[in-house]
């Protein structure tokens, strides 16, 4: 092999002759993520406040024991470990949640930002040793497809909860009656931008059919395809929005349901 | 006149050291402008690989303003003049002198990859019969020119020196052209996943950023390469699926 060992020493961490703020994106990402993990994992440990009339906190869905009407099988369940705090949101969550961590789009992101592997293109890194994603702990990413499958059944549910958030129920007849609240259109929005989010997938594109070589013999695996590939080309925009819609919605059921804020009823 | 400083990296593997020049810019002019004007008129002597000034050969690759970038497809009026440019050579390879590395390393590279083995043909006249959609896919790849500056730009390279581990992005990229290639037959992926080191690769696209002829790397060539490596080593469900409907050649 030819000789490969760079004759210029490695530079030391942040070191770089790179003049531009190459740090405020890493940073940024930082603040931004750090900051949605930190009321993520705020709110599901609330356990409350995370309905009101027909919405739902994205958060809790579906919430499979909690004391909503929402719930699937009911209340808190029996055998829950009395010394384990209960949220229904920590029945759920994790499934969103590793979603994104072991997502493409978001592992380069935040390997730069809060890993500084590297902090940012052409700048020094602060170790010396790399095993990247081909040995224990972050070959484990390569579950990512698993919890493609369970996201794509929980955007069936959330877009049931927004079914859910057209009907209104009368407090005085118990009768519910179609209608359109602001709750209902953010509930929508977020649905949309989750599913922009996840059809982009990078598995989802290669399962359905990017593992071909020849996608033409397969019609229907070419279109499954190329739709993914449209949503792709911005999947780290979908990631984003979809970030912020999911944070946002939960954020305006809680105030709903705490009576911070009231929801404006359009139909 | 207008003028700018260009700091420009000189040494050879012993060591070195950047030097200023000062010397006159005009509309129009690229950084390979501006160092073939400082090798003509103030440093005869400053080693610096170029040939078709067109962004077309890839060989003028070097860090301007500490970023891997084509020095003949680098504007002057792209870059802050006020404050002196400065041009180093790329650090993933050996250094020759000034501006020029030893590259050799990629072509070693190339040679371990597996070679394009298509089906038997389709027609009598020893032709074969391909769909425009199908081979769409690849000609993005086919747009490569070696710079190299992908390499050069890949912290698995450029920090932690990992050459005999992992073969780069320009090389999961030809891998990918082979791979995805809808006449090839050959089966590359047992190779991927240990000697060309796919997993090495964390997908933090810089690859992608420096590329002159905007190929997505990242996004069509290695995540794609990954996901193949996750059917055939890392998935339970694709393999049983994979044990009841071999595939059909």
């Amino acid at each position: 092999m030819a000789n490969a060992n760079p004759t210029i020493e490695q530079r030391p961490f942040g070191a770089t002759m790179r003049p531009d703020a190459w740090w405020a994106q890493p940073l940024l990402v930082f603040v931004l993520l750090g900051g949605f993990v930190v009321y993520s994992t705020w709110a599901a440990w609330q356990g409350k406040n995370y309905h009101w009339g027909p919405y739902l906190s994205p958060f809790y869905s579906p919430e499979i024991f909690g004391n909503s009407p929402h719930s699937l099988f009911g209340p808190k369940p029996g055998w829950w470990p009395a010394w384990l705090p209960f949220s229904p949101a920590l029945l759920v969550l994790w499934v969103p949640g590793l979603f994104r961590v072991t997502c493409y789009y978001y592992r380069g992101a935040y390997y730069k930002s809060f890993w500084a592997d590297p902090p940012s293109c052409a700048v020094g890194e602060p170790r010396k040793t790399y095993l990247g994603e081909s040995s224990f702990p972050l070959i484990l990413q390569n579950v990512h497809r698993y919890f493609l499958y369970l996201a794509l059944i929980f955007l069936g549910f959330l877009a049931h909860d927004v079914w859910n958030a057209l009907w209104f129920t009368d407090a005085a007849t118990g009768r519910a009656t179609f209608g359109i609240g602001v709750g209902t259109l953010i509930l929508t929005a977020n649905v949309v931008l989750l599913a922009g989010y996840t059809f982009g997938c990078h598995s989802l594109r290669h399962l359905v059919g990017g593992f071909l070589d020849a996608p033409s013999k397969a019609p229907l695996c070419q279109k499954a395809y190329q739709c993914a590939g449209c949503f792709n080309r911005r999947h780290m925009l979908w990631a984003w929005m979809s970030l912020f819609s999911v944070m946002f919605s939960d954020i305006y059921v809680r105030l709903c349901a705490t009576g911070v804020w009231t929801d404006w009823r359009i139909i | 006149m207008k003028q700018a400083t260009f700091s420009i990296w000189r040494g050879d593997a012993a060591g070195g050291k950047f030097q200023d020049y000062e010397t006159d810019v005009e509309e129009g002019m690229v950084v390979l402008d501006a160092v073939h004007q400082i090798q003509a008129t103030q440093a005869n002597d400053l080693a610096c690989r170029w040939n078709c000034k067109a962004g077309k050969c890839g060989s003028c690759s070097a860090e301007i303003n500490g970023i891997p970038r084509l020095m003949c497809m680098t504007r002057l009026n792209a870059l802050p003049l006020e404050k002196p440019v400065t041009i180093e050579p790329m650090k993933a390879f050996p250094l020759v002198r000034d501006l020029v590395t030893d590259v050799s390393w990629n072509f070693a590279v190339k040679k371990r990859i597996k070679k394009f083995k298509p089906r038997p043909p389709d027609a009598p006249d020893g032709s074969w019969r391909m769909a425009q959609d199908d081979i769409d896919r690849v000609q993005e790849f086919r747009k490569c020119i070696e710079c190299f500056l992908c390499q050069d730009v890949c912290h698995v390279l450029r920090d932690h020196h990992k050459h005999e581990e992992f073969i780069g992005p320009r090389f999961l990229v030809y891998v990918a052209a082979l791979e995805m290639h809808p006449l090839d037959t050959e089966d590359r992926l047992a190779e991927l996943k240990e000697a060309h080191g796919v997993g090495f690769c964390n997908i933090t696209k810089c690859c992608t950023t420096v590329c002159p002829e905007n190929i997505t790397i990242t996004d069509n060539a290695i995540i794609p390469l990954k996901e193949r490596v996750v059917d055939e080593f890392y998935d339970p469900l694709k393999s049983l699926w994979k044990f009841l409907r071999p595939k059909k050649y």
